[in-house]
């Protein structure tokens, strides 16, 4: 079908995972989340703490990431990301753990805004994930 | 010449000694596999990172006020180098090969009157440019503890330089380790890191396009240039384990060589030594036999 485009994930020990036919993925970028279909204009952007969702004709998969780089150019979506888990796989009490990671890291005074909003948004997503 | 006894020990040891050299021979050629394939998937991230910033470096409009890691401080005195080395010793040449180029590299700075200061990784490095360079290291950070090459240690390293270099410690950064070639060849590379220098391919027809940059070209870029910078260390270390356990497994394969030809030889000794003792006694007993 012509609707898809390819997508690969790629964090700096391996290829995390590299897909051919996906139709459409949402990204949480910097300045809010993106949906990315085909033929989307290119694109660069960097990610904030959140969830990818990748959907395929049948299938939908979700991964957590902190951080990352997203570059989408000729129908083929890089993201670059050092942390990335697949939410199905996720422990519930290793979510709780970096949750309270991030809650302290808040209470540092050091903190300039930029480092704040990522954090607050961490824990944010962080929080829905443990809920579900 | 040596006792019958003696070389009987001799080889012994040296047997025993070729076990122990083959033995680490096996394993370097089992961890070299695994090096390499690390190595090998290490690849798209740092290639691709490299791609974006030469895109997002392209597209910036106002080239005066890039961010000051693309463009560097504007000054050309202090120059830092990173050497990459091993934990551990017996891999042959690897070592020594980056602490050569590296040396020859200081050589030309200081003779330049530009100042030097040097970071080690590694404590094969520390060792051996202590006794030289021992006023100029500013940090020594191993990681013998860590088993494998993994990015958080990248990430230390790549955090200490980028700490230096807001404090203006520096101006430029060159780092040294060794690419891995093949098994048999590992090249000792210097890789400039800050500024960055992006003319290498800028003949990639990648480069051109245009983007859309969500937020700010510059605002990604200074967020993305500590990042690449942790990522090209953590390129080097990989390149670098994968050639230190090839020049291990070449080493360790010579030695094991060495070893047994030494045992032929000194095989060869012992059953000559062996010989002339007997031919001694019989001349004995023939000549006593012939007194009588």
């Amino acid at each position: 079908m012509s609707e898809e485009f390819k997508v690969e994930i790629i964090n700096p020990e391996k290829s995390f995972i590299s897909k051919d036919k996906v139709t459409e993925v949402v990204v949480p970028a910097y300045e809010g989340d993106i949906g990315i279909l085909k033929d989307h204009i290119s694109i660069i952007s960097f990610l904030k703490p959140g969830i990818i969702k990748i959907l395929e004709k049948n299938e939908e998969e979700r991964y957590y990431v902190e951080d990352g780089i997203m570059e989408f150019k000729d129908n083929s979506l890089s993201i670059l990301t050092s942390s990335i888990h697949n939410i199905k796989e996720m422990k519930k009490n290793s979510i709780d753990e970096s949750l309270k990671d991030a809650e302290k890291l808040l209470n540092n005074e050091n903190l300039d805004d930029q480092e704040r909003f990522l954090i607050n948004q961490k824990i944010d997503v962080l929080k829905s994930l443990s809920i579900n | 010449m040596a006792s019958l006894d003696d070389l009987k020990k001799r080889i012994t040891s040296v047997k025993s000694t070729q076990k122990i050299t083959k033995a680490m021979k096996m394993v370097a050629a089992a961890k070299l596999r695994r090096a390499q394939e690390n190595a090998e998937k290490g690849r798209p991230y740092s290639d691709k990172m490299h791609n974006i910033i030469l895109n997002l470096s392209n597209g910036i409009s106002d080239k005066e006020n890039a961010p000051k890691l693309l463009k560097g401080s504007g000054n050309d005195k202090t120059h830092l180098c990173v050497v990459l080395t091993s934990d551990r010793g017996l891999c042959g040449g690897f070592n020594s090969n980056i602490i050569k180029k590296a040396k020859s590299y200081f050589q030309k700075i200081l003779n330049e009157g530009k100042s030097l200061k040097i970071i080690t990784v590694g404590s094969k490095g520390y060792d051996q440019l202590k006794r030289v360079y021992s006023d100029k290291i500013i940090e020594k950070i191993s990681f013998k503890e860590s088993k494998n090459v993994n990015y958080f240690d990248a990430e230390k390293v790549g955090k200490i330089i980028i700490d230096n270099f807001y404090k203006n410690e520096f101006d430029v950064c060159t780092i040294f380790y060794n690419r891995f070639k093949n098994v048999i060849t590992q090249i000792p590379q210097e890789q400039q890191i800050i500024p960055l220098k992006a003319s290498e391919s800028k003949k990639d027809s990648s480069v051109e396009d245009n983007y859309e940059f969500e937020p700010e070209e510059d605002e990604i870029l200074s967020n993305l240039l500590p990042k690449n910078i942790s990522t090209q260390i953590f390129k080097a270390m990989l390149e670098n384990s994968a050639s230190e356990q090839g020049s291990r497994m070449t080493a360790m394969d010579n030695a094991t060589r060495n070893a047994g030809e030494m045992v032929d030889k000194l095989t060869i000794q012992y059953n000559r030594s062996r010989q002339a003792a007997i031919t001694k006694e019989l001349i004995e007993i023939i000549s006593g036999a012939e007194s009588l």
